[in-house]
């Protein structure tokens, strides 16, 4: 789930409003977008890119592709991820928010069968800085990304994005940022991010960037533990009453599961760093 | 979206599953009528919490006045928040055993799953702190459908297909029949049923999102939800605005972690970046609020846009509060420069330092 230059990309949603935008942005950043689809614009050329019917259309003409981009509607997520499974991607980055569980659990079991790893839903994106990113991350801000040694796990883009800036104020680089998405039921976990990270040859240190709801952070204790990297983290939402979903589908506290004091417990055991405020990632490290 | 019983059995009746013979009331004459009809029978509030029977929101009766005086004493009654406006009358059943069946969304297999237990009657949170040996896990791969056969009784397993094949159609988060009965003269019937939908399906569930319960919201939380915004409103004095679920918490976090307290949680992010005028005066609007945080950290959400909303609805309402702003991220630079130009203020560099002012205003 680290994006590299040379992957191959498609877009899918590629000539909407959103999808043109960050399509430029990714390109610009030399992502190598390949492609984009919309069925009804098929045959033209978007952005300096070609436009194709679907994944499949794409992947045939261009002799396979291996990361597609869903910039797509939350009812149309599923049929636009059966596409791009069905055309043999390793690697969909779901951005989209609010597609229905159900549909979600059936684009899961649609990866997992084709051996396709989802990132998200709901997520920013990937970025590797000074290479190549996929999804919705200012990496073309150099004060928020540099080439560096420290990979970064957020749920959340927004947060994460400021946890890079300051990792950039106090003179690191990031190796490469993972946006797992604020979902409740999410293609790539913290600890398949983690996995990631550990085996990156680039990546010296860790940081995760949490927050309450699930039980996705105490599930990684185990894989945390046996860790040889050093690893910080900041859970958001220590402040925040239980039973609502504070903003994301994900954050919410039912009794104690998903609390902050059960992550923070959990990750400290494993010998993880916890610090309080998002500035303090970068004194911790 | 949460269900009250009587919809969600009208529900459980279309899908073939039995359940009592009862009917819906809205005074006590009403429930004396049907008590009279129907017999011996349990009088129930219809309101969405599982703690009905613990509040007293759950009584037997065998007349219509013993029936007239359950029901004047439910109705109006205050259950987990939500007042008391609907009895369900139910015909007692003779019971022989209690049992639990549900199915839901499961977050760790991210599939469904269906759980059954033999311990029906206690909640699922009780069932698995004292009888976890009770209890049946079958995950289900959603390609497929459930493979039930050896696991269950046969007579259990057909009615577990019909709550799994009205979970799909439903597009259900949780669809549980608690109890579940078995009859002394045999056959099964769905005593009680919790249903909750999911909110992002709604949109392709049109009858369903018409006849779920009504949320507990305040009054500037259903102004926000009418407005297309997530806000909740909290007990302290700081206002927040900022973008993205994480950042949003992260600003009340560190709200807390300077000795301050938030007047709510407000985020932005995603879609809504375009709507922070009407945001801020939603933050504006809580009468608690002594000094806001405006906190953006742009990457989908321009901050630019977010900023150029905030400035118009500040120049227009024109608040005496103090206002801390900390901007970062995509649109950065033509934010800071709206804002000081706008508004006379300088953004803070550190999100920190901006937060720390704030709650020092509010004091």
């Amino acid at each position: 789930m680290i994006v590299r230059r040379g992957d191959r990309v498609v877009v899918q949603g590629m000539t909407g409003r959103q999808g043109s935008f960050w399509t430029e942005k990714m390109l610009a950043y030399g992502t190598r977008i390949v492609g984009g689809v919309n069925p009804k614009r098929a045959g033209q050329t978007h952005v300096g890119v070609p436009v194709f019917a679907s994944v499949r259309d794409a992947a045939q003409e261009l002799g396979g592709v291996d990361a597609s981009v869903m910039f797509i509607p939350p009812a149309a997520a599923l049929a636009a991820a059966e596409d791009a499974i069905a055309a043999g991607v390793r690697l969909l980055v779901v951005l989209t928010e609010h597609i229905p569980a159900h549909d979600v659990m059936r684009m899961h079991a649609a990866a997992a069968a084709a051996g396709c790893r989802i990132v998200g839903p709901n997520t920013a994106g990937l970025v590797t800085p000074g290479e190549a990113f996929a999804g919705i991350m200012p990496a073309f801000n150099t004060r928020v990304f540099r080439p560096g040694k420290v990979g970064v796990i957020s749920r959340s883009g927004s947060l994460g994005t400021l946890v890079c800036l300051n990792l950039v104020d106090a003179g690191h680089g990031q190796s490469a940022f993972i946006g797992i998405g604020g979902d409740p039921m999410l293609g790539t976990t913290v600890i398949d991010a983690l996995r990631a990270l550990e085996a990156d040859e680039r990546t010296a240190a860790v940081v995760l960037v949490g927050e309450i709801g699930g039980t996705m952070e105490e599930a990684a204790a185990d894989t945390l533990a046996t860790m040889r990297k050093p690893v910080v983290s900041f859970i958001a939402g220590r402040a925040s009453p239980p039973g609502k979903k504070m903003g994301h589908a994900g954050a919410i506290v039912m009794g104690s599961r998903g609390s902050y004091a059960s992550k923070r417990r959990a990750l400290e055991s494993a010998g993880v760093r916890v610090v309080d405020t998002p500035a303090a990632v970068a004194e911790a490290l | 979206m949460d269900f009250e019983e009587a919809e969600a059995k009208d529900l459980l009746r279309q899908a073939g599953i039995p359940v009592p013979p009862g009917e819906l009331c809205r005074d006590a004459e009403a429930a004396a009528a049907a008590v009279s009809r129907l017999g011996r029978s349990a009088v129930k509030a219809q309101v969405p919490s599982g703690k009905r029977g613990k509040a007293g929101g759950i009584r037997l009766v065998d007349s219509a006045g013993q029936a007239r005086a359950a029901a004047n004493a439910i109705l109006g009654m205050d259950i987990a928040g939500y007042r008391v406006e609907r009895l369900l009358v139910e015909k007692c059943a003779d019971i022989a055993q209690e049992l639990y069946a549900a199915v839901l969304n499961d977050v760790t297999t991210r599939a469904p799953m269906i759980l059954f237990s033999t311990a029906g009657g206690m909640d699922i949170e009780e069932i698995t702190a004292q009888k976890p040996e009770s209890m049946v896990r079958i995950p289900v791969d959603i390609a497929r459908g459930p493979a039930l056969s050896g696991k269950l009784d046969e007579d259990v397993a057909d009615l577990v297909c019909r709550l799994y094949s009205l979970y799909l159609q439903t597009d259900a988060e949780l669809l549980e029949v608690n109890p579940l009965v078995r009859l002394k003269g045999g056959g099964l019937l769905a005593l009680d049923c919790k249903l909750s939908v999911d909110d992002a399906a709604l949109f392709r569930q049109p009858a369903l999102a018409g006849t779920g319960a009504r949320e507990k919201l305040t009054d500037l939380e259903r102004r926000a939800r009418e407005l297309g915004l997530k806000y909740i409103e909290l007990p302290g004095d700081v206002g927040v605005l900022a973008n993205g679920a994480g950042l949003t918490m992260t600003t009340m976090d560190v709200i807390e972690h300077c000795g301050g307290a938030p007047a709510n949680f407000l985020e932005i992010g995603g879609d809504a970046y375009t709507k922070a005028e009407g945001a801020l005066g939603l933050v504006l609007a809580n009468p608690r609020v002594k000094s806001i945080i405006v906190n953006f950290c742009g990457a989908f959400a321009r901050t630019d846009v977010m900023a150029g909303g905030v400035v118009e609805a500040w120049e227009k309402l024109k608040p005496s509060l103090p206002v801390f702003f900390s901007v970062h991220g995509t649109g950065e630079e033509e934010a800071v420069a709206l804002i000081r130009q706008r508004l006379r203020r300088e953004p803070y560099d550190r999100m920190e330092d901006a937060v720390r002012a704030a709650v020092a205003a509010a004091k």
